[in-house]
């Protein structure tokens, strides 16, 4: 578990302080996947290098498993940091080491016997499917290989935390699924607790439990994707679909229009069950004619997420808005007066 | 106008002084390298930003490199021949040449060493950081092997100045090539050691220079395909 509190982090510059992070609070369960997104600038590198331990904080305390760690020096430090896998931005690997002997630096560090380290690393590299590239150099290999053998290596040490601070930019979306698909694998075989600094909002989508937004180096939101994206904040309009994407509907009171309707709401459903069954569900026992006007679907890991903006005609139509609030699907009425705008 | 010199004393002086050359220069590298790559990785990881900053440290070994390394070879000879006697017993001869040129040399080395660790990615060393590698490991694991082709070749520079530098050692009598083609192929116009001292010379670092870029080739480990 990594437990971030009250971080303040600030760089001083030629007369002016720039304040990096402004009092950042975070807490990543052990076992889960915890996304920190937000613009450039907003200080997520900092927050990694902080938890990192390569940067030193101004105040405040990072604890992993309940141990602070801030204030350690020397052996102490070197210890803590053997706890603490990282990922660095961009390129980190040595060039002059072959993948297998890039992954068995943490292990010479920790002073584990050459057998040992040996079998280690076969089953680290096997872990990222690179068992067939031991002996090969950075340079022999593609960025998305060389950035799982980062990771095989940052996994060496058999941490408790996995950082990676924008492990897939820069790598094309089959790349980035094979990324994400070993930082999921490091996750559920060997239990870290995983900390993903990233722009990508499809790397929240895929494989985190939790997000945190950072704003010039404030936590803005912070919770579980599922259930951020339930009520209207910024992941849920970073993470789902829009629904006024829809044109030609748009006009009040045209009869092609949103004018037909008799309500216009947004639905958020999370889950296999609601997303499948609610809105025809709804539809059918209101006896409601029902129609999508925009929106869609995606998946939040394995669980399917849909908003959509629907359209309801019939006299029953708020009854069927409640039916679907009542069975867990969010449902925001929209004015008239709103869908036009 | 003077008898040419025979070639088979050209060939004899030619021998004679290419063994000094290769002692003193060879004996003045190792020596050279042996402080002066301690020395510059102290002045690389002192730097502001390396590390284990030190700033005032870091100053004042950057000033003595940079005076040292002002200081031209001749004046440097003659100013540290107290020095010299101390350390070789003698201030003439090849042996006492080798602390002059070890002292001219290290500082030079020292600023190559410096250059050739800044060629380490900071990430790379970053990320050696953080698997809790102690400095020690990391001047050795990282920063010294990751950069072994850049020293290499750091060395193979500083041989090929020390063989120019030599030159000069026989102020000191201390013989060698370089003095060979100055009192014999100058100062008395004998073209015959003059041509041969400077073909020798120019072979000897061709070779050296070649020995160690194959060296440094195949140290490194960056962009070759089927390793
Ligand atoms: N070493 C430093 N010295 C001075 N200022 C710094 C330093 N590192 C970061 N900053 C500043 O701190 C702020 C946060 O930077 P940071 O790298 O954490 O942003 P980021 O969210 O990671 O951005 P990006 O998405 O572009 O990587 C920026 O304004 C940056 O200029
Ligand atoms: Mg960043």
């Amino acid at each position: 578990m990594i437990t971030v509190e009250n971080l303040v982090k600030t760089f001083r510059g030629r007369g002016e302080t720039l304040v990096a992070l402004d009092g950042v609070s975070l807490e990543v369960p052990q076992g889960t996947v915890c996304g920190v997104v937000g613009q450039s600038g907003a200080g997520k590198s900092t927050l990694a290098r902080c938890v990192a331990l390569l940067e030193k904080p101004d105040s405040g305390a990072i604890r992993v498993d309940g141990t602070d760690l801030v204030s350690l020096g020397g052996a102490a430090l070197r210890a803590a940091r053997r706890r603490i896998g990282v990922v660095p931005q961009g390129d980190s690997l040595l060039r002059q080491r072959t993948a297998a002997g890039n992954v068995a630096l943490p292990l010479e560090s920790a002073g584990a016997a050459r057998l040992q380290r040996r079998a280690r690393v076969l089953e680290l590299l096997d872990l990222v499917g690179l068992a067939d590239k031991a002996g090969a150099y950075p340079d022999q290999l593609s960025g998305g290989q060389r950035q799982r053998v980062a990771i095989a290596r940052a996994l060496a040490g058999s941490p408790s935390v996995l950082l990676a601070d924008e492990p897939t930019s820069a790598l094309d979306p089959e790349t980035t699924a094979s990324v994400l698909g070993v930082l999921d694998r490091a996750r559920a075989e060997l239990g870290v607790t995983v900390l993903i600094v990233t722009h990508d909002m499809d790397v929240v989508r895929r494989i985190c439990d939790d997000v945190a937004v950072l704003e010039k180096g404030r936590v803005v939101e912070h919770g579980k994707v599922l259930d951020l994206v339930a009520r209207e904040s910024r992941t849920a309009s970073a993470l789902l679909p829009t629904t006024d994407q829809i044109t030609g509907l748009s006009s009040v009171d045209s009869e092609r229009g949103y004018g037909r309707f008799d309500r216009i709401a947004d639905v958020t459903l999370v889950g296999f069950a609601a997303v499948g069954a609610l809105l025809p569900e709804a539809s059918t026992r209101f006896g409601v004619q029902l129609a999508v006007l925009g929106g869609g679907l995606t998946r939040l890991a394995d669980t399917p997420v849909a908003r959509f903006r629907v359209g309801l005609s019939g006299d029953r139509a708020d009854a069927a808005l409640d039916f679907i609030t009542e069975h867990g699907g969010v449902v925001q009425r929209a004015t008239r007066e709103e869908v036009a705008a | 106008m003077k008898a040419e010199t025979p070639w088979s004393k050209v060939f004899q002086l030619v021998l004679e002084a290419t063994g000094d050359t290769i002692y003193m220069v060879g004996v003045a590298t190792v020596f050279a390298a042996l402080f002066g790559v301690p020395l510059g990785v102290l002045l690389h990881v002192t730097a502001p930003g390396g590390l284990s900053p030190q700033r005032l440290l870091h100053r004042l070994l950057s000033l003595v490199v940079d005076v040292g390394r002002s200081m031209p070879f001749i004046i440097l000879l003659l100013a540290i021949s107290p020095f010299t006697k101390v350390v070789s017993g003698t201030t003439l001869g090849a042996d006492a040449a080798i602390v002059p040129l070890t002292v001219g040399a290290v500082p030079f080395v020292a600023r190559l060493v410096d250059n050739a660790l800044r060629e380490v990615d900071a990430t790379v060393v970053e990320a050696a950081v953080t698997t809790g590698a102690s400095r020690m490991k990391i001047v050795h694991s990282v920063l010294l092997r990751e950069s072994a082709p850049g020293l290499v070749g750091a060395i193979g520079v500083t041989l090929v100045a020390l063989v120019g530098y030599s030159a000069m050692a026989g102020v000191v009598g201390a013989g060698g090539l370089g003095d060979l083609a100055i009192r014999y192929g100058y100062q008395r116009y004998d073209t015959r050691v003059m041509i041969a001292s400077i073909v020798v010379l120019a072979a000897l670092v061709i070779v050296v220079q070649f020995g160690f870029d194959r060296v440094a080739r195949l140290l490194d480990r960056r962009r070759r395909v089927n390793a």
